[in-house]
């Protein structure tokens, strides 16, 4: 059962074309691969999912847990946080000058209730809500073994933990489906191989439908059910890893022998 | 000493209330990276605000307090929906220059409504005066202070204890990550906006009870900027010292060296931060790693 349908998105700068027809579902419950060369649009369609791209064409649906369906392509990027997508980001966006609990704390916001009175005057009620968020994400901390960063400043941890904290955010939202855009990107072998298995555990233990962008492709192979390749902004191949591997036209995008030809 | 004790009461209490227009200033700073040209004109909005409820109609000067705040946010919120919000995605300067026009037209409808000449109401501060020593001071000047220290205390607890106020930090750490955390940025420029009024209107009604209610007070608004920079744009423990250093200084060279002075001191100081701490003495340091 489909989760996200994306349905012939087209996304343009200017001249240039980012997406073009593509359409693509993100099945409930998996862990689906977005694979393809630099500049294929992966990071695009993440940027229409959770809104920071608007199509020029095209629709997104998202099917809520009751069943009812949201047309992402309509809404804007805090209501779609709201629906439970949450997202990670290429180039690491953290609050820099926050510990990494306020960090995650902030992925509570959307569940947070109360303006600026009730908040302020620290009513009991605000205070019971404030207690069970916190509960909520010293959860996260736990299962993403952040204990002995909690108090940290973000801005100063080590390149890797910022991933890990990017994540962690991610998850404190209680998303129902996490968009990863390259989490191993320049990582030693080490910390890939650990990077891989917190997310094998998000997708297993928690039941969250992970979509992925990543370069390294044994990862890839390794945790997805299913993979998608974008070139050029369309859809070249989808299936599972294995199959993938051996599609001339993945092949081809990758080496680039038949680009010419393709275009 | 007695002449220092008086300069240090008068520099203070317009320092505070600098201090309000300029934390107003700071909130959409850091919420919006916008630098808003019209925080002097809400000042000098308040001003008329409050002659106009209590001296024109009369009320209370307690409710007449809390209708004042309530049209500034009122005024500040229309600006902010019908003309700023749609520029949101635009380059920063636009919404800057908007701003500009803005102030221009918010002073033009103070003119247009109450007229050029001052105008004066029975202040609601207290007239008497206070001796300490050899000094006399006015009540009025006195009461002012803590009445600014406090609406700028409340002002930091926002920052630190609220959810838009945590969003607003968040904003301003990074735009892109707070989208995608589920804030929504038109809300919390709203809410920026209205506090930055709020908080102008509260400095605006304390200055019409310092000083009265004339035209001249936008030139007052415009100490906003030396306080700012001093203190640090995006810092409101720095428009709480800028501003009470601003004070001061004007106080003083006004006190001591001459009348006239006074009023280039602020914008001396201005020139002499940017040229040797561009960011304030609060103001993040914006270092670029290349």
């Amino acid at each position: 059962m489909p989760i996200l349908e994306l349905d012939d998105l087209s996304l343009r700068f200017g001249g240039v074309t980012a997406l073009s027809g593509l359409t693509m579902e993100v099945r409930k419950g998996e862990l689906l691969a977005l694979i393809g060369p630099n500049g294929a649009g992966k990071t695009s369609v993440l940027n229409c999912i959770s809104g920071l791209y608007r199509a020029q064409d095209g629709t997104i649906a998202l099917t809520a847990a009751d069943g009812t369906r949201h047309p992402l392509h309509r809404l804007p990027p805090h209501r779609i946080a709201a629906l439970g997508v949450a997202r990670t980001f290429q180039n690491i966006e953290l609050f820099k000058h926050m510990t990494v609990l306020e960090n995650l704390m902030l992925g509570r916001h959307v569940h947070m209730k109360g303006g600026v009175l009730s908040g302020g005057l620290y009513l009991g009620r605000q205070r019971r809500a404030e207690i069970e968020h916190r509960r909520h994400v010293e959860e996260v901390i736990d299962f993403m073994n952040l204990e002995p960063l909690r108090s940290r400043e973000v801005g100063n941890l080590a390149y890797g933990n910022q991933r890990l904290v990017e994540m962690a955010r991610a998850l404190a939202l209680d998303p129902a489906i996490l968009l990863l855009d390259e989490p191993t990107a320049g990582m030693n072998a080490e910390e890939k191989e650990s990077m891989a298995r917190f997310i094998l555990d998000v997708h297993e233990e928690r039941g969250i439908t992970v979509v992925v962008i990543d370069h390294d492709i044994d990862v890839i192979m390794d945790i997805s059910d299913r993979v998608v390749v974008l070139d050029f902004g369309r859809k070249i191949a989808e299936g599972p890893p294995e199959e993938v591997r051996g599609d001339a036209a993945v092949i081809d995008a990758y080496l680039g022998r038949a680009r010419g030809d393709v275009a | 000493m007695d002449i220092f004790l008086q300069l240090t009461v008068s520099g203070l209490s317009t320092g505070m209330i600098y201090a309000l227009a300029a934390a107003g200033f700071v909130v959409i700073y850091k919420a919006s990276d916008v630098i808003n040209f019209t925080q002097g004109d809400l000042l000098l909005l308040g001003t008329y605000l409050i002659f106009f409820a209590i001296g024109q109609i009369g009320l209370p000067w307690s409710l007449g307090v809390l209708v004042t705040v309530l049209l500034a946010v009122a005024v500040a919120l229309a600006i902010e929906r019908l003309v700023l919000r749609p520029l949101i995605g635009e380059p920063i300067i636009s919404m800057i220059m908007v701003t500009i026009g803005l102030s221009s037209i918010l002073r033009g409808l103070v003119n247009a409504i109450w007229g050029p000449a001052p105008r004066s109401f029975d202040s609601f501060l207290p007239e008497g005066s206070v001796v300490v020593g050899p000094a006399v001071l006015s009540s009025g000047r006195l009461l002012s202070i803590p009445i600014a220290l406090a609406v700028l205390a409340a002002l930091g607890l926002f920052f630190r204890h609220t959810r838009d106020g945590i969003a607003m930090r968040a904003i301003a750490d990074d735009q892109q990550a707070a989208l995608s955390m589920g804030i929504s940025i038109p809300r919390v420029f709203g809410v920026a906006w209205a506090l930055a009024a709020a908080s102008a209107a509260i400095g605006g009604i304390m200055l019409a009870g310092v000083v009265g209610v004339s035209p001249n007070v936008a030139s007052i608004g415009l100490r906003v900027f030396p306080v700012v920079i001093l203190g640090g744009l995006d810092s409101i423990k720095g428009a709480v010292i800028g501003g009470a250093i601003i004070g001061l200084l004007e106080a003083y060279t006004g006190g001591y060296v001459g009348h006239g002075l006074n009023l280039v001191v602020p914008y001396g100081v201005l020139i002499l931060v940017l040229m040797v701490r561009p960011y304030g003495l609060f103001g993040k340091e914006i270092i670029e790693r290349v």
